[in-house]
């Protein structure tokens, strides 16, 4: 089985996200970067259902020369090979992003993947579409915000929270699926592996996508003001016990 | 005319569809337009009644023999042919799951770009649409724009009040049967596995007591479940405490955890990360219970008491089983 | 423990991480009752360093100081509970870092440490994990260990708390605006939480301490550094083993990597990657940090080695199949030009102390260091090596700090040379000399920022006229002769045979002026000041305790006008001790003259006709008199000169507006053409000139944990005029010895055959094979080492208990793993070389 996982590179970051001057991105002097909780859920399905049922795990993002750091990340999680849609620093739109990525796709392996595991969405944008639009694109049908998912037989079973248990698909390969955090468990790699990883080529390949007229596209960004308004402060241990009762009790009526 | 996608339990329409029809309704008034539903499933044309007190003025029931189950791709080519049928140029779904995909699905039929998480939409002079939407699960703001024939909407959760339209109207209720191919069955809904869980789903539940990492252990969160079944709620969970293994992700509130909007959230040992907050931003109101004072979760809550957790809840707990 | 924030403190401490929390709670066990503690982050890791550490502390290094300190502090920690005693082992991947292991036991015993080699076979039993196949043996120091720098914190400040009866305020999650500074003294502390004043103000915010110093328009140099560090687990292996650390701490040292077993983690770090610099401004907030502000996430490429490295020593944990890369950052670290901390006073802001760049392994006895220096002017721990005024004036902009933390770096676990040179941000300060010198080939060493020649190239004909002399004092061993020359010891035979020019000595030159300044300097020195014009006067200059802070020469060049000359090290540390003592009020001022006047020493037997032949004055020895000072005029340049030498000759150190001295060399060395005068180094100036006349120099012999009856130094009596440290001084006297600085020659330099070696200072004395020790408890060790070319031998300076401090008696010095015969020459100060001093007398 053929497995690729897509991820997106962004900046990681803490309690106070700040902006660069021009509002266009956030100023990541002295961040990191990372992805989505959902996307190392996804390399790590990808890596496992290969364990299990043999084949390949493919790690693609479409991002910058650096975002090689985010595929050797899914490299060193035992992820067989790495590419690398490389755009400048522009972020591109939801659509653009899909048909990159679906060309990009149909480039890679002439067979094709069986399965396709993307985020649910991706932790800056959050666009919730990307995969759905490749899907659409390649032909393939695609279940979105999986929480657990088994192969068999060549049939995904994917299944989808929902109020009081969960909604199970079975849908044949190849298939697309967004994950969320919480399907599995990533794994930390070895450092053995981070440092192969390191090692690894890390296939380069110009993106193409379509333009088209309208769109969405991003203006600029901006941080919220946050509500600094003091806590009222019921007091200092068990003493502030009858405040929270009294609160429970008369503002929020729950006792 | 812009038509909303309406999710419903019998009739009843979900929560985070009305907040959608909320965003929709502020579009239609702006743009002088007619507002009207599409909704699938059992006794969705009882829908009528409550969507007309939101200024809907036609709902859409989708009919088809194939649709007792949900399947995506035939409900995203129902709303395609309904809007085609209908002209609609706008068409918007709530922040949700089904809500997502099935519109993504439009914007591929349609050819049509969407905007996920808004939080409010203006007209430009040119028609094309100027909207704020959320990033980083609300912990940015994105201003961008929204051009295009058809134009794809969906609203970020918790942020557009739920307001009786100020004329209410009396929509009509008809029947829309789509021709659907079978291969749009593709991915359906196979089965329902109902959880052996008990207790209030977190994003349903009143009361959500929370735990981060100053619990300390899975052991610990003995005395959070106690609080919560006292107070009729559940227990939820931050990134940290979930990581720690005690407790399930199915717990954990934040951004890539379930986003919660009980009467309260009370917060125990928890710092108040970022990623945490802009899943309980949905909360009424916030009580923290922090040994640090100066814990970012203290400067976000209504209330606060600076103590060690495991000293403070056993004692509200005494109290409140002495009260009951 | 008051949560309030106050109007006023007595002492602020800025930060409280480890070394803040040092800093409040021995400040209050000194007698501080009303102290502010405060930090920007909050309790119990504000985000600093102090929360990142690897936490182990290995108490054997080169420096005497380093080692002492971290003695002292794992003291600390222990009586906190908050140390585990896991020891330490440094391996060897080479034959070359064995040898330097073999010197890790010879400082270890110098100091007073245990230590000791251990075999391959021992290492495995140790350290079952370790790869032995690549390890030659290996060092193990028992008394390492590792501790809970957070928890220590909590306890210090409990501590503090209940010392100042609640006269400790702690405020977390304050942010410093400013500093106020008012007629050159600290006045208050501007925070966002109000401002507080206070007279006494300590900068312990490890790498931000440069931000905050600035506030005061003060520098302290230091710049932050990456120091990568990864954790992996769960380690299997270490599953059956209780608690943090059950085996030692590995430094593997050839790579520039530890590892440290943490509960089920193998910590991993390393310095072996490219020095990775930060600005301090951009390092993030404690709300825009991930982590920390000081824990930025790991630069991945810089790591790949270190990765490939530690899975070569450590490969069977670090392969478990359960294992993985749990926690990896770039650590931030502070790294200053010379490695070492930056501690004192800063001596342009009264009040203000830095307290900085210190690492956990030190923390907890540099507060108590810094305290003591605080409340009574001097700490039980000799601190020069760390006195933030080292770099006064001339080591503190960016780009110096720069250039030496990017070089530093990579001598961190490196095997050091004692005298290692910089090569980064040179040269810097140089003399009116230098071009000159340059062209003579001169090998230049750095002090204090100048560039002064250790020896000239130029010089090497000498070799063959003096290869007689030479004979048995060359130094076949490639250690031993690095960063040296034979030529040293011809320039110095030349001397003593003809003449020689000696310069620029890098001298800090401080002029006091004003009625009071006769007063004042008699106040601080122990010998007699109020002299006759024109005289000279070398001097200890003392603490309270009577150890010496300095010593120096003072001339009076005038009723209400002296001269104090000091030897480049010490002038930015002399300059604060002589500053700070000038009473308010009184009428002295002080001027540094350091950057003004140059200085060329002309020694030897045919210096005064050299000099006289361009000399306008009478400088015959009734007209120019020994230990006097009088202006010369040599040819065109307006001079001053003083009639005294550091090499036991005749002669004079000539001092000249820095823009004439380069006239002034060209003069002497025409002059002293027909007498062959030459150009000679610090390496005589400095080591063999100095040690055949037993001259003691400060930071080697003379330091606050010795008195200058051990030193020899008693000559002045008591004089009767108070001066700092009279009592102890007098007490000293009186008592008796427990050590007297001796003048040691090596019996036999290779008594098991083979190589010959030389020993380069820093080794233990041994009698019976056991390094000696006087009743005080200190270690009898080399403090200067160099050879006496015109004695025939080399010779080493310690301090003996006076069982040993006889003429004649035979004792051994360890280096490198053997032990050689030495004999005690001189007891006391007596000079080996013409001990009547006929030479500079007549």
């Amino acid at each position: 089985m053929k497995v690729l996982a897509c991820i997106k590179r962004v900046p990681d970051t803490g309690a106070k996200i700040v902006l660069t001057e021009d509002e266009q991105r956030i100023d990541t002097s002295g961040l990191g970067f990372t992805m989505s909780p959902h996307e190392e859920c996804a390399i790590e399905e990808a890596v496992a259902q290969v364990e299990t049922h043999g084949g390949s795990a493919h790690v693609l993002t479409l991002g910058p020369p650096e975002a090689d750091e985010q595929l050797r990340t899914g490299l060193a999680m035992q992820a067989d090979e790495a590419t690398l849609l490389e755009t400048d620093e522009e972020e591109w739109s939801p659509r653009a992003t899909a048909d990159a990525l679906a060309d990009g796709i149909d480039r890679l392996d002439d067979e094709g993947f069986d399965l396709l595991l993307f985020g649910n969405e991706s932790a800056d944008a959050a666009n919730y579409q990307v995969a759905v639009r490749v899907a659409s694109e390649l032909g393939y049908p695609c279940v979105t915000g999986i929480k657990d998912l088994e192969v068999e037989d060549g049939t995904a079973i994917a299944k989808r929270e929902i109020s009081g248990g969960e909604e199970v698909y079975e849908v044949d390969l190849p298939a697309v699926v967004t994950v969320k955090e919480g399907l599995n468990e990533p794994r930390y790699a070895s450092m053995r592996a981070k440092m192969q990883a390191r090692r690894q080529e890390i296939e380069s390949v110009e993106p193409r996508a379509e333009t088209r007229a309208g769109g969405l596209e991003k203006v600029r960004l901006e941080a919220p003001e946050t509500d600094d308004s003091p806590a009222e402060i019921l007091g200092e241990g068990s003493e502030a016990v009858p405040e929270i009762v009294e609160i429970l009790a008369e503002e929020v009526e729950v006792v | 005319m812009i038509l909303a996608l309406v999710e419903h339990d019998k009739g009843t329409p979900e929560e985070l569809s009305l907040e959608a029809l909320a965003m929709a309704r502020e579009l239609a008034t702006a743009e002088g337009d007619s507002l009207e539903a599409v909704a699938f499933g059992d006794e969705a044309d009882a829908l009528g009644d409550e969507l007309g007190e939101y200024g809907v003025e036609a709902v859409h029931c989708v009919a088809h023999h194939h649709l007792e189950r949900y399947a995506p791709d035939a409900w995203a080519e129902s709303v395609v042919q309904l809007a085609s049928e209908r002209e609609a140029k706008t068409i918007t779904a709530p922040g949700t799951d089904r809500g997502r995909e099935v519109l993504a699905r439009v914007g591929t039929s349609l050819d049509a770009p969407m905007a996920t998480n808004c939080l409010a939409v203006d007209i430009a002079d040119d028609g094309a649409y100027e909207l704020r939407r959320n990033r980083w699960g609300g912990s940015l703001i994105e201003h961008a724009r929204l051009d295009g024939e058809h134009k794809l909407l969906t609203a970020a959760e918790h942020e557009f009040p739920i307001e009786p339209a100020a004329s209410p109207t009396e929509p009509s209720v008809s029947t829309f049967e789509p021709d659907v191919d079978d291969d749009l069955f593709a991915v359906q809904v196979d089965r329902v596995e109902t959880g052996d869980e008990e207790g209030i789903p977190l994003g349903e539940a009143r009361v959500v007591v929370g735990g981060g990492r100053g619990v300390g252990s899975a052991e610990d969160y003995d005395q959070l479940e106690e609080l919560a079944e006292l107070l009729g709620g559940t227990v939820g969970a931050s990134r940290a405490a979930v990581n720690e293994g005690w407790r399930p992700h199915d717990d954990q509130v934040g951004q890539t955890g379930a986003k919660i909007s009980p009467d309260i959230y009370i917060a125990c040992g928890i710092s108040g990360a970022v990623q945490h907050m802009v899943g309980c931003k949905g909360a009424d109101t916030l009580l923290a219970i922090n040994t640090d004072s100066e814990a970012a979760i203290v400067q976000k809550a209504d209330w606060a008491v600076i103590g060690d957790l495991h000293e403070v809840v056993p004692e509200l707990n005494e109290v409140l089983r002495d009260a009951a | 423990m008051s949560d309030a924030f106050p109007s006023s403190a007595d002492t602020v401490v800025i930060g409280a991480g480890i070394v803040g929390n040092s800093l409040a709670y021995h400040l209050a066990d000194q007698g501080r009752e009303d102290i502010l503690l405060l930090d920007k982050g909050p309790l119990p890791d504000p985000g600093g360093s102090t929360g990142h550490a690897s936490n182990f502390l290995m108490p054997v290094e080169h420096s005497k100081e380093i080692t002492h300190l971290t003695r002292r502090s794992i003291e600390q920690y222990e009586d906190m509970d908050t140390f585990t005693n896991s020891g330490g082992l440094e391996v060897a991947r080479t034959e070359e870092r064995m040898a330097e292991l073999e010197r890790r036991v010879q400082s270890a015993a110098a100091w007073g440490e245990p230590g000791r080699l251990l075999s391959v076979e021992e290492i495995e039993e140790m350290v079952p994990y370790l790869n032995t196949d690549i390890i030659k043996g290996g060092f193990y120091s028992p008394g390492a260990g590792t501790c809970d720098p957070l928890r220590a914190g909590e306890v210090m400040r409990a501590r503090a708390d209940e010392y100042t009866d609640g006269g400790l305020t702690v405020s977390p999650n304050t942010t410093v605006l400013d500093l106020h500074v008012e007629d050159g003294a600290i006045s208050a502390v501007e925070t966002d939480r109000g401002t507080v004043k206070a007279d006494e103000v300590a900068i312990a915010c490890g790498l931000w301490s440069p931000k905050i110093a600035a506030m005061a328009g003060v520098e302290i140099p230091l710049t932050p550094a990456v120091h990568q560090m990864v954790s992996v687990g769960p380690i299997s292996f270490f599953e059956d083993y209780e608690g943090e650390i059950s085996f030692p701490v590995v430094r593997d040292m050839d790579t520039q990597m530890y590892e440290r077993q943490h509960g089920n983690d193998l910590e991993v770090g390393s310095y072996q990657h490219r020095p990775i610099l930060w600005d301090v401004d951009e390092i993030p907030s404690i709300d825009e940090a991930p982590l920390s502000p000081t824990q930025p996430p790991l630069t991945d490429d810089a790591f790949e080695q270190s990765m490939h490295d530690a899975l070569e020593i450590v490969p069977e944990l670090l392969d478990d199949p359960e294992a993985g890369v749990r926690h990896e950052i770039d650590g931030l670290l502070s790294v200053t030009p010379d490695g070492a901390p930056l501690l004192g006073p800063l001596q342009d802001v009264d009040g203000l102390w830095s307290c900085a760049a210190v690492w956990i392994k030190e923390a907890p006895a540099v507060g108590e260091a810094v305290a003591q220096w605080m409340t009574r002017g001097w700490s039980d721990i000799d601190l020069h090596g760390s006195d933030i005024n080292r770099f006064y004036e001339y080591g503190n902009s960016r780009q110096f700090v720069k250039n030496r933390a990017h070089e530093g770096f990579q001598k961190i676990y490196g095997i050091v040379h004692p005298h290692e040179q910089w090569q980064s941000s040179r040269p810097l300060r140089t003399s009116p000399f230098y071009d000159r010198q340059d062209d003579l080939e001169a090998r230049f060493f750095e002090a204090a920022g100048w560039e002064r020649p250790q020896w000239y190239e130029s010089n090497e004909d000498l070799l063959e006229r003096y290869a007689e002399e030479l004979e048995g004092l060359e130094r076949p061993n490639e250690w031993d002769s690095r960063w040296w020359s034979p030529i040293i010891l011809a320039e110095h035979l030349h001397m003593r045979d003809e003449v020689a020019m000696v310069g620029d000595m890098g001298f800090g030159i401080f002029d006091f002026v004003g009625e009071d300044a006769c007063e004042f300097l008699e106040g601080m020195a122990v010998g007699r000041i109020d002299v006759d014009v024109g005289k000279t006067v070398y001097t200890p200059i003392l603490a309270e305790n009577g150890g010496f802070v300095s010593d120096l020469t003072i001339a009076r060049l005038g009723p209400d006008h002296f001269r104090l000359i000091t030897g480049g090290a010490a002038a930015g540390s002399d300059r604060a001790w002589f500053g700070s003592h000038i009473p308010e009020n009184a009428d002295v001022t002080m001027i540094d003259n350091s950057e003004s006047l140059c200085t060329l020493g002309v020694w030897g037997p045919s210096a005064r006709e050299v000099i006289q032949s361009v000399a306008e004055e009478d400088v015959s020895h009734e007209a120019f008199p020994p230990y006097t000072a009088q202006e010369v005029t040599i040819g065109e340049v307006d001079a001053w000169a003083m009639r005294l030498s550091y090499v036991g000759e005749r002669g004079w150190e000539l001092y000249a507006p820095m823009g004439q001295g380069r006239r002034l060399w060209e003069l002497v060395e025409e002059a002293g053409e027909d007498h062959d005068v030459r150009p000679v180094g610090m390496g005589v100036y400095g080591t063999t000139g100095r040690l055949e006349k037993g001259y003691r120099l400060h930071g080697h012999e003379l330091e606050l944990e010795y008195d200058p009856s051990e030193a020899g130094l008693s000559f002045h009596g008591i004089k009767e005029a108070d001066f700092v440290g009279k009592e102890a001084y007098a007490e000293a006297l009186e008592t008796e010895d427990a050590a007297t600085l001796c003048t040691l020659s090596v019996a036999d330099h290779a008594p098991e055959g083979g190589e010959p070696r030389f020993m380069l200072g820093g080794e233990p004395i041994l009698d019976d094979g056991e390094v000696i020790v006087d009743e005080e408890g200190r270690e009898s060790y080399v403090t200067s080492a160099g050879t006496g070319p015109t004695v025939g031998k080399h010779l080493l300076m310690a301090y003996l208990p006076p069982e040993y401090a006889e003429e004649g008696r035979e004792l051994a010095v360890e280096y490198m793993g053997q032990q050689y015969p030495v004999t005690v020459e001189i007891a006391g100060s007596e000079p080996l070389f013409d001990p009547e001093n006929d030479r500079i007398r007549s």
